[in-house]
């Protein structure tokens, strides 16, 4: 059983026990949040001891090699010592800019950031509402054209951040956001390639940026996204949207209604039902699949099998209730 | 003389024969269950392992490998029938490609030799 030292205790590891497992049952609280090695919340650093490569997966290799690891990820397989990053690693003095209610439960906040923070449109970020509690957001921004970073929050009721965003934070208030990550982004490789995007609820923020990122990169090929939710209210950006597909002809915006009541100029159905019907054969494609995980699991799925290979299908990383 | 997998076409047709191999076994009536819930990602990474593996490319799959990674399907009722409709996969896929009759045989043999780790015989 190897131990962990952590703030000079040392700690016993059980089998097929992780760092922050361990830490949790000693009652030491490390900040996590999604636990699935995904959003790089429980960041750690090995003083010494060998981290197994796994606990390093998606990190940037600047930090691997400061064998800086996921705490979530790591199953020691011997005596290590471990601390938590320097003050500033990762991490990023974010003001709020502006809180903008987008629709009834979602509202787009606005963050300045001091220092320039490299990223690519969706990808996400972690907004810290304390020293402990965090939650990933995915970048609705492009950088070359938004000048703030845009995340889009919907409100969920026994959420630890989200009810925090909608009614205590204010415009001026100084927040913490970690570095960007996530693959869930665009590629200009093959500007002829048809990408189509299929998000649900405020699974719409990543698709945004891509979108915007992808047509101003001067995408040639077609760029379909079908947007949906239960009723048409709950759909949002619509005229962004619109003018949007005005303005690029390449570009096709279809809002979908899973609910009874479906209004003139919305399709009838899930969003991936509806996508993967008026878009049969997805040979050659590349997709974007982001918000409810249901909905994301059974678009790759279908996607895939509609001819899309698995290495051209990108989705939303997170299962956590957060980006639902 | 080259190895199979040069013959095969190494890397690339590991690549081609991956999404091909992948959508046959996922559609199969006779197996798609074993898949449920499964993320595909990282089901495709393992495919492609796979295929690496059949196609006598390099891999670092051993024989306890194969029956720790089986052992929960195996509970779920993993058979010597599951295991011919995988290899019957594996042959159409190859033949899709236009493999030859010949490499094919020596791939399958390879994949047929993982049968009792497989099934934890």
């Amino acid at each position: 059983m190897p131990s962990i030292i952590y703030g000079g205790q040392s700690y016993q590891c059980k089998e097929h026990e992780s760092v922050l497992d361990c830490m949790t049952a000693h009652d030491v609280t490390i900040p996590s949040s999604c636990r699935a090695g995904l959003c790089q919340t429980c960041l750690m650093q090995a003083v010494t001891g060998r981290v197994p490569e796994v606990a390093q997966v998606g990190l940037k290799q600047t930090l691997a090699a400061q064998n800086y690891f996921l705490a979530c990820a790591c199953y020691p397989e011997e005596d290590i010592e471990v601390k938590l990053p320097s003050l500033g690693v990762g991490k990023y003095s974010a003001v709020v800019v502006d809180i903008n209610p987008l629709n009834a439960d979602i509202v787009c906040l606005e963050l300045s950031v001091g220092t320039k923070l490299n990223y690519k449109a969706g990808q996400f970020i972690n907004l810290h509402k304390d020293t402990i509690t965090a939650r990933s957001y995915s970048l609705a921004s492009v950088p070359e054209i938004d000048e703030h970073l845009h995340l889009h929050i919907r409100k969920l009721p026994n959420g630890h951040v989200s009810p925090w965003v909608h009614h205590a934070l204010k415009v001026g208030d100084s927040v913490d956001i970690s570095d960007a990550n996530g693959n869930c982004f665009y590629i200009a490789d093959n500007p002829d390639q048809n990408l189509l995007l299929i998000g649900t609820g405020s699974g719409l923020a990543p698709l945004y940026g891509i979108i915007r990122d992808a047509l101003i990169q001067g995408h040639r090929g077609a760029i379909k996204l079908y947007h949906g939710s239960k009723t048409a209210e709950s759909l949002y950006m619509s005229e962004e949207l619109k003018s949007l597909a005005v303005r690029y002809p390449n570009f096709a915006y279809t809002p979908c209604v899973s609910g009874h009541s479906v209004p003139r100029g919305f399709a009838s159905g899930r969003a991936h039902d509806v996508a993967i019907k008026e878009n049969q054969d997805l040979a050659g494609w590349r997709i974007f699949l982001c918000g409810h995980p249901e909905m994301v699991a059974t678009g790759k799925k279908l996607a895939f099998f509609a001819g899309a290979s698995m290495r051209d299908i990108y989705a939303d990383p997170f299962i956590s209730t957060a980006k639902i | 003389m080259s190895s199979l997998y040069e013959k095969i076409g190494g890397e690339g047709a590991v690549n081609a024969a991956v999404d091909i191999f992948y959508r046959k076994v996922l559609k199969d009536d006779r197996i798609k269950r074993f898949f449920d819930g499964v993320d595909m990602d990282k089901q495709a990474s393992k495919q492609k392992a796979f295929l690496t593996m059949a196609f006598g490319g390099p891999h670092n799959y051993t024989g306890e490998d194969m029956r720790k990674g089986h052992a929960h399907l195996v509970k779920q009722g993993l058979n010597d029938s599951h295991f011919d409709a995988v290899m019957e996969n594996l042959g159409a896929t190859l033949m899709e490609l236009n493999v030859p009759g010949e490499l094919i045989a020596q791939a399958a043999a390879i994949a047929e030799s993982t049968r009792k780790d497989v099934l934890g015989k």
